[in-house]
């Protein structure tokens, strides 16, 4: 069993609205393994981001505050670091990959300068090792002529380029655990078979333990372990990949499952889920999904359910009190 | 490089990517800039006038401080060419060799007073806070007067003479400056790539300096060159009025201000130097237009 590299526990962050704080994302939970990937899904506002950032530290202190929780990094609490020992922990440890790849990369400055500076900031090495470093890397995520590209300006590069060398900056320093923040979105759809290609490549070489953060679940079926479905700020759902759509268990799952498009049938019109995520600032009391939720019960609109462990091995975790009644009835 | 291998890395690059030939933004710009006639001879104006400041002591003909009792306030004519003053200085000699203090010290106090304000509006803007408050609120209080007021209010504090003069306009430089680098740095803040230098493990400074700076060159050199323009206006008024240069230097605002008075008489002692600031300004007014209109991607 590989060993556990980012533990995060009880993860709660809040943004400034006016004068009040908002919850964006409350009590989550999870770990990732090294050389596993952890799909994060939800729809737009879910939070995924927000737990992204929370993790790096990359929310802005000025109107939002992590105001609970643990973030382990192989053991070491993240949340407990000053700047200055985060930003050896950014890029050397943990590097992230964003979704808009062309906008991602600085247009005033070559992809040289670019793909050194994390390597020079991170490592004690002189300028003609960081370039030969750069060359490798680039050379690595499949671009034709690094040398070339080293000299060019993003402008003169395609999304799928920019996406490349976006992950080559991030694999510079040979980073634990990559996050990878809707990677794929951008993309067209052939570009984005080579970028997972890339991505999955990366994971089996180096062992690296991946974040994948996506609203796509054709993304999350063909690169996962395993999955947690997010929903307002909650992790409403977590089980193995094959679990998850072969049976999932929490409506919403269900919802978003039932709502992709699949090839070759008839039906003309795709099933949505009614109605859209709640305002961050008046949350629905009970469970946040309820309103939209066809199997809704009166406790449901009372009383939170918990994320409990379900299933025989208790492998899966589930927060639906539905789904908690249903096991009880099967222990008995 | 030779040739060929250029042509072969070319190819191989196209048949990877199929992308069109990568074309470089400095020769589109130049391009662009080149099809916008008012400012490409306003730019020509701009150097040419440059140039004479800089060689004018060896091409003039007589010494722009050597008064000439036989010829007083002559009208122009072959022997001066634009005249001369009430101690029979030639007036053009004058002007070439005040190019020099006019240009420069309008150049100089421009540039500083750019490097404040941008310093001021790139910590307003990238840390905001208290910090984006007191130099807002700083500036705003600048803003209030009107420009020659303030350099007034400033040169009556420090005193008269060239460098004050120079402070002066910088001073009055500042909070446009810093208004305008706050509104692009707050754009530039929010650029994606910024946030991937943060997550790279980048410090605040260099992020300022190296990732959001740059993005900012446009607003900056727009606005510097109109403000060379107005610093000319400033410190020639300044002059004019008789706060700035010494009256027997050749500096432009204080000819004009010398030439008062002989406006019935002798009215080239004000034309020529007037005709001079007016040209000037303009041509750095026309060329700060032509840069925005090139740079703005809507114009095009």
């Amino acid at each position: 069993m590989s060993k556990k590299l980012l533990e995060v526990k009880n993860l709660r962050s809040e943004f400034k609205r006016d004068k009040s704080w908002v919850t964006a994302v409350n009590d989550v939970s999870f770990t990732i393994n090294s050389g596993e990937i952890l799909g994060l899904v939800g729809e737009s506002g879910c939070g995924k981001s927000v737990t992204s950032l929370s993790i790096m530290r990359l929310l802005s202190p000025i109107n939002s505050k992590i105001s609970n929780g643990e973030v382990l990094l192989n053991g070491q609490d993240l949340l407990a670091l000053n700047k200055k020992e985060m930003r050896k922990i950014r890029g050397r440890e943990i590097a992230m990959i964003f979704q808009e790849p062309m906008n991602s990369l600085n247009p005033c400055m070559r992809i040289e300068r670019q793909l050194t500076e994390a390597i020079l900031l991170h490592n004690k090495i002189s300028k003609d090792m960081a370039h030969k470093r750069a060359y490798d890397v680039l050379k690595s995520v499949g671009i034709p002529e690094p040398e070339m590209t080293l000299k060019n300006f993003p402008h003169q590069l395609s999304g799928g380029m920019c996406q490349r060398v976006m992950i080559a900056m991030a694999m510079s320093c040979e980073p634990d655990l990559l996050i990878a923040d809707e990677p794929t979105t951008a993309l067209d759809v052939t570009i984005q078979a080579q970028i997972l290609d890339l991505m999955e490549d990366i994971r089996k070489t180096k062992n690296t333990g991946i974040l994948m953060i996506t609203h796509d679940l054709g993304v999350v079926a063909e690169m996962c372990h395993r999955v947690i479905v997010m929903y307002a700020g909650s992790i409403v759902e977590e089980a193995s990949v094959k679990e998850l759509f072969a049976n999932p268990k929490h409506p919403y799952t269900q919802g978003l499952i039932a709502s992709v498009p699949k090839l070759g049938s008839k039906v003309t019109s795709l099933p949505s889920i009614p109605g859209s995520v709640p305002d961050l600032s008046v949350m629905p009391k009970g469970c946040k999904f309820a309103p939209r939720c066809k199997y809704a019960m009166d406790i449901c609109h009372t009383e939170e359910p918990e994320l409990l462990d379900i299933g025989e091995e208790k492998k899966r975790r589930c927060r639906c009190h539905l789904v908690n009644q249903q096991e009880e009835e099967v222990k008995r | 490089m030779t040739e060929t291998n250029k042509v072969n890395e070319e190819h191989h690059y196209m048949s990877a990517e199929e992308l069109p030939k990568a074309k470089s933004k400095t020769k589109e710009f130049i391009k662009k800039f080149m099809k916008r006639k008012t400012a490409v001879v306003s730019l020509v104006f701009i150097l040419v006038l440059i140039f004479l400041a800089l060689t004018a002591r060896f091409f003039v003909p007589y010494d722009p401080n050597q008064a000439d009792y036989s010829s007083l306030l002559q009208g122009p004519s072959a022997k001066h060419l634009w005249g001369t003053d009430e101690f029979g200085r030639d007036i053009f000699s004058r002007l070439m060799v005040g190019a020099k203090l006019s240009l420069f010290s309008a150049l100089i106090s421009a540039f500083i007073g750019t490097v404040i304000g941008v310093l001021l509006g790139l910590l307003a803007g990238f840390y905001g806070g208290i910090l984006d408050s007191l130099i807002m609120r700083g500036s705003d209080i600048l803003f209030a007067f009107p420009d020659i007021l303030l350099a007034i209010a400033v040169v009556a504090i420090i005193g008269p003479g060239t460098i004050n003069v120079m402070i002066a306009v910088a001073v009055f430089t500042v909070p446009s400056f810093a208004r305008i680098i706050r509104s692009a740095t707050l754009t530039v803040k929010e650029a994606p790539y910024v946030e991937v230098a943060r997550s790279l493990g980048c410090k605040n400074g260099r992020i300022l300096f190296v990732h959001i700076f740059p993005g900012t060159i446009q607003s900056l050199l727009v606005n510097f060159t109109m403000r060379i323009g107005t610093a000319i206006l400033a410190a020639s008024s300044l002059s004019f009025l008789g706060f700035g240069a010494n009256v027997t230097e050749p500096e432009w605002g204080a000819m004009l201000s010398l030439g008062r008075n002989y406006l019935n008489t002798a009215p080239h002692m004000v034309l020529f130097p007037g005709i001079l600031i007016f040209l000037t300004v303009l041509a750095f007014n026309l060329l700060g237009d032509g840069l925005r209109d090139t740079m703005d991607p809507k114009m095009n």
